[in-house]
């Protein structure tokens, strides 16, 4: 899985649980909580759809990690196998 | 043999439009089971029944914009016969409700917004009565289209019963704009009929935090608590025991339960916000609070709430989640009695045992109706809900 299927796979499973935020004008920094509104159950949504679609188990440790596109990209293409 | 009406699903509610039946004439049914989807101010809510029994008739139409307590269906009880179709039993068996001009809803007592003058005049519009006007724009009539009959041609009511069988289901022109009056409608009047009073504790939540950590730490993402259902216990467990602040106030009094139903705020993307009970969580585990709420939260966002959870909640969790203030004190939902408002967690310089140590807190703010309780038992509320989060176990 390429980077670029990494990234598209995490703006699915967003805009899914946010589905009125603008892929064209999401930012590769936007934060998840600040920016985009998104709340505690949001956040574990998209996890738990991440977790589903890529097989990445992110612990809740890791949720930091996540927390922008750029940020989740780099994350998840070093642990999707 | 029961008639199934259109329910109030809040204070506010005047009328619902029929939008999708789940039954037909013959379908047994059973209490609980959802028969109808009911469009409203709150977005569709399916509409469930009270009973065990037969549908006999179904007695409304989709599209139809019906005040509350008109029939919907007639559902005959267990092992009884229909009856002679020339002697029903009930007295509105043989008509059809009629759809309601929105100037008879507006003449309500307690109802506040008058949605017949809700919607301005444009220049240059064909003349027509308020009611002719709200009704015509419910149904997406063009007023232009239609001849009228009232003085200098004035589009009446009556003159769109002819067109009114043929339109489409309704479509709220501004679903947002609605949610906006029902909750003015419902927060209105929370603050001109409950005398509000307010009790305020931070509480260290750094136990239950550490606590869901490491529940957490072993499981999957789809078996993971929030710390929101940690206080969506706590407050089933702290209203059980102080029975004042929990239930609806009802022909003056608060009516008894010993269920608690707890209304969780769920805010909608785009704004708005909702707060669907989670039924009987009081019997609930946290694991079962934990998938009860998430379930709440998508079906509040995906619209398809029941009748029960919009109607029966006991008392209600509002709160600011992860990020945000430290503190809020909420309007009460009528009829219920008591609101619990939480502040985001705040990282705070804090005396454990006589040493000062950074800790997680959490402002809980008690909204209470001050005709049915004192500040005694608010106090009392919070002292339970403070002794279940510092020994999260207990939960």
């Amino acid at each position: 899985m390429t980077k670029e299927d990494i990234r598209t796979a995490f703006i699915e499973e967003l805009l899914d649980i946010a589905p009125d935020i603008d892929p064209d004008t999401l930012g590769e920094d936007d934060h998840l909580q600040d920016d985009l509104e998104l709340d505690s159950m949001d956040v574990l949504n998209l996890v738990t759809a991440l977790h589903r679609r890529l097989n990445v188990d992110i612990p809740e440790t890791d949720y930091p990690q996540i927390a922008t596109l750029a940020l989740a990209v780099s994350y998840l293409t070093a642990r999707v196998t | 043999m029961g008639i199934f009406t259109m329910p109030s699903l809040g204070a506010d509610m005047e009328a619902g439009t029929l939008v999708e039946w789940l039954v037909k004439p013959g379908d047994e049914v059973h209490r609980g089971d959802v028969l109808a989807v009911v469009e409203t101010q709150k977005g569709a809510i399916e509409i469930e029944c009270f009973e065990d029994g037969r549908v006999l008739e179904l007695q409304a139409d989709l599209g139809a914009a019906l005040p509350v307590g008109a029939p919907l269906a007639l559902i005959l009880g267990p092992g009884e016969a229909a009856p002679e179709p020339k002697e029903p039993e009930a007295p509105a068996a043989d008509t059809k409700p009629e759809a309601v001009p929105a100037q008879a809803l507006a003449d309500t007592p307690e109802v506040a917004p008058d949605p017949a003058v809700a919607i301005p005049l444009p220049h240059g519009a064909t003349a027509a009565s308020p009611a002719a006007r709200a009704r015509a724009s419910e149904l997406g009539i063009d007023l232009a289209t239609i001849t009228g009959s009232g003085p200098a041609g004035a589009v009446l009511l009556k003159d769109l019963e002819v067109r009114k069988s043929s339109a489409a289901i309704v479509q709220t022109a501004s679903p947002m704009l609605e949610m906006r009056k029902a909750i003015a409608a419902a927060m209105a009047r929370s603050k001109q009929t409950i005398p509000h009073f307010y009790l305020s504790e931070t509480i260290d939540v750094q136990p239950a935090l550490e606590w869901v950590e490491a529940r957490n730490a072993d499981r999957p993402p789809s078996d993971r608590l929030l710390l929101g259902a940690l206080f969506v216990r706590a407050t089933a467990l702290a209203a059980a025991k102080v029975p004042s602040v929990n239930g609806q106030f009802v022909d003056g009094a608060l009516r008894p339960t010993d269920r608690v139903n707890i209304g969780v705020a769920v805010a909608l993307r785009g704004g708005g916000l909702v707060a669907p009970a989670l039924i009987d969580a009081g019997a609930m585990s946290v694991d079962e609070t934990m998938s009860g709420m998430r379930d709440l939260v998508f079906r509040a966002r995906a619209g398809r709430l029941r009748s029960s959870e919009v109607t029966e909640g006991t008392i209600t969790i509002s709160s600011l989640g992860a990020v945000g203030a430290e503190a809020m004190a909420g309007v009460i939902f009528p009829p219920q009695v008591a609101l619990v408002g939480l502040g985001a967690p705040k990282l705070r310089p804090w005396i454990v045992e006589g040493a000062v140590e950074p800790r997680t807190v959490v402002t809980l703010t008690l909204s209470v109706d001050h005709r049915v309780s004192d500040g005694r038992q608010a106090a009392r509320f919070i002292a339970e809900f403070q002794s279940h989060i510092a020994s999260p176990e207990t939960l």
